[in-house]
């Protein structure tokens, strides 16, 4: 990017903020949001304890089996409601009803039913990411061209066979886009999920942070948090693009 | 072989010499909707050659192409292939694609054997056979390109090879160069004609250019406007063993465009 002529680094909008953020620190608002450079220090801090490192072990342990649930399930019904009119008349209206409803309002059902374990937050992070890889699923199945389904059909594929070499294939780049999108809510799944148990995880942390008015600790916390999924987002879209050339030429 | 077969026809109009290896009886397909599209077929397809489906544009040549195939069920009549009726695609028939149907994610290799690969044959037994095929249309050396990286003309290559290499003794085309370019697209039908005399088959055209249809068509089936019947069946009778390029100045050749041209042109308005 370039402005009044100049070459400006990369990030720059970034250092901008985190400036600003540091000046407004050292003002009277520093005792709710602490200076950047202390917060940087508690990360470093808290980093190695073993409370941290249990918190992330369970968190991503949590969010690596309630996405695979989410992926596992949510691909096959997304095709099958794509390839069958009746499983899509069946199940359309509750996957949109599902996507729009403000799910987090259902956690504490899920905590009744499941306990305050780590089953509640797995299916909390399903729960939030499963629909719309569904619904992307569903739209990649149908947007595969009639005379590739006829290929598959012609040359005596049996359903399984249609469905694992052809569907699954030909339908990827939106079945990948589905993902990234359900991956990103799963971050939120977990963390919300985590908040309102609010003994298990980062929610443990975060709850002690905050009773005790550790603003540095929180807002360290914080920032691991965020950095987590936005290197998931790049990390899948990086995977998006690497399936990219054929989206295209199969237009 | 196929242009002595071709000579030794009785009157154009007649029923197929030889026997019918695909029979269409009384065929009718009427879409939901109410459209109707084809109002009673009845045709064989003689063993061994090539005929071709000809008509005005939405006359319902591909839906009965596709009837044939399985892929598309009749409303009444039925079709029999080999005296057998057919309820769906089946193993003696294969299909070439207008828009080539080539699986994107994967190479030439693998897009011409897969139909091999439905049938479970092991993987290196079918790229053998695949790898032959490959080289018969011209296409050696692309094994390990994908449908991307190939021009139009060499991607209906590829559907072609794939149908081959099935080894059905029905080969269906439904418009297969029409996503071509011309220049194209005479050298395939030139090389099509190579093709045809070396494999035996039994092939099933579909196109709507005259020109086309006169130059690789033992048979030409015309047919009318929808709701679709058949007009007329012309068979051409070329000498197609010397100059390919030499058919394009035969009388024959010429007469017999501007004969279908002149039945067409009816339907035209």
């Amino acid at each position: 990017m370039t402005m009044f002529g100049y070459r400006l680094p990369m990030m720059t909008s970034l250092i901008l903020w985190a400036v600003l953020w540091e000046l407004v620190g050292h003002t009277e608002a520093g005792f709710i949001l602490p200076p950047l450079s202390k917060i940087v220090m508690r990360m470093g801090e808290i980093l190695p304890t073993p409370s941290f490192a249990e918190a992330l072990l369970i968190t991503g342990r949590s969010f690596l089996t309630g996405v695979g649930i989410a992926v596992l399930a949510g691909v096959p019904i997304g095709i099958l409601m794509g390839r069958s009119i009746i499983a899509d008349r069946l199940l359309l209206p509750w996957v949109n009803l599902f996507l729009s409803a403000p799910l987090s309002a259902l956690v504490p059902v899920i905590m009744v039913l499941f306990g305050l374990g780590e089953a509640t937050i797995i299916l909390t992070v399903t729960l939030f990411a499963i629909w719309i890889i569904v619904l992307n699923a569903r739209v990649g199945v149908r947007s595969i061209s009639p005379s590739l389904v006829e290929m598959a059909q012609s040359f005596g594929a049996s359903r399984w066979q249609a469905f694992s070499k052809v569907y699954v294939w030909a339908a990827l780049p939106e079945i990948l886009a589905g993902v990234r999108l359900g991956v990103i809510r799963a971050v939120k799944g977990v963390v919300i999920g985590q908040l309102l148990v609010s003994v298990v995880g980062f929610g443990t942390l975060f709850e002690i942070y905050s009773s005790h008015f550790l603003m540095e600790h929180f807002w360290a916390l914080l920032l691991v948090l965020f950095a987590f999924a936005f290197a998931l987002n790049e990390g899948m879209a990086w995977l998006e693009r690497k399936v990219q050339y054929y989206a295209a030429s199969r237009a | 072989m196929i242009a002595s077969l071709a000579n030794v026809a009785p009157h154009p109009g007649t029923a197929a010499q030889g026997s019918a290896i695909v029979s269409v009886r009384n065929i009718k397909k009427t879409y939901p909707g109410g459209v109707e599209a084809l109002s009673g077929i009845t045709l064989d397809f003689p063993e061994g050659q090539l005929t071709t489906l000809l008509g005005p544009s939405g006359c319902g040549k591909t839906t009965l192409l596709k009837i044939i195939a399985g892929l598309l069920p009749a409303t009444s009549g039925e079709v029999l292939v080999g005296g057998r009726t057919v309820t769906g695609p089946g193993p003696e028939r294969s299909f070439v694609f207008q828009d080539f149907a080539l699986m994107p994610w994967a190479s030439v290799l693998r897009n011409v054997a897969f139909g091999l690969e439905l049938r479970g044959v092991r993987k290196s037994e079918r790229e053998a056979i695949a790898v032959g095929h490959i080289a018969k249309v011209g296409l050696k050396g692309f094994e390990y390109k994908y449908p991307h990286e190939l021009s139009g003309g060499m991607r209906q290559r590829v559907g072609l090879a794939r149908a081959l290499a099935v080894d059905s003794a029905v080969i269906m085309m439904d418009e297969p160069f029409s996503a071509v370019d011309e220049q194209t697209r005479r050298k395939f039908q030139e090389d099509l004609l190579g093709l045809i005399a070396n494999e035996k088959k039994t092939f099933l055209f579909v196109t709507h250019s005259i020109e086309e249809a006169v130059y690789v068509s033992d048979r030409i089936v015309l047919l009318s406007r929808r709701p679709s019947r058949v007009s007329t069946i012309i068979e051409p009778k070329l000498d197609r063993s010397g100059d390919p390029e030499g058919i394009r100045r035969d009388p024959a050749y010429l007469d017999a465009v501007e004969g279908i041209w002149q039945s067409l042109k009816k339907y035209l308005d």
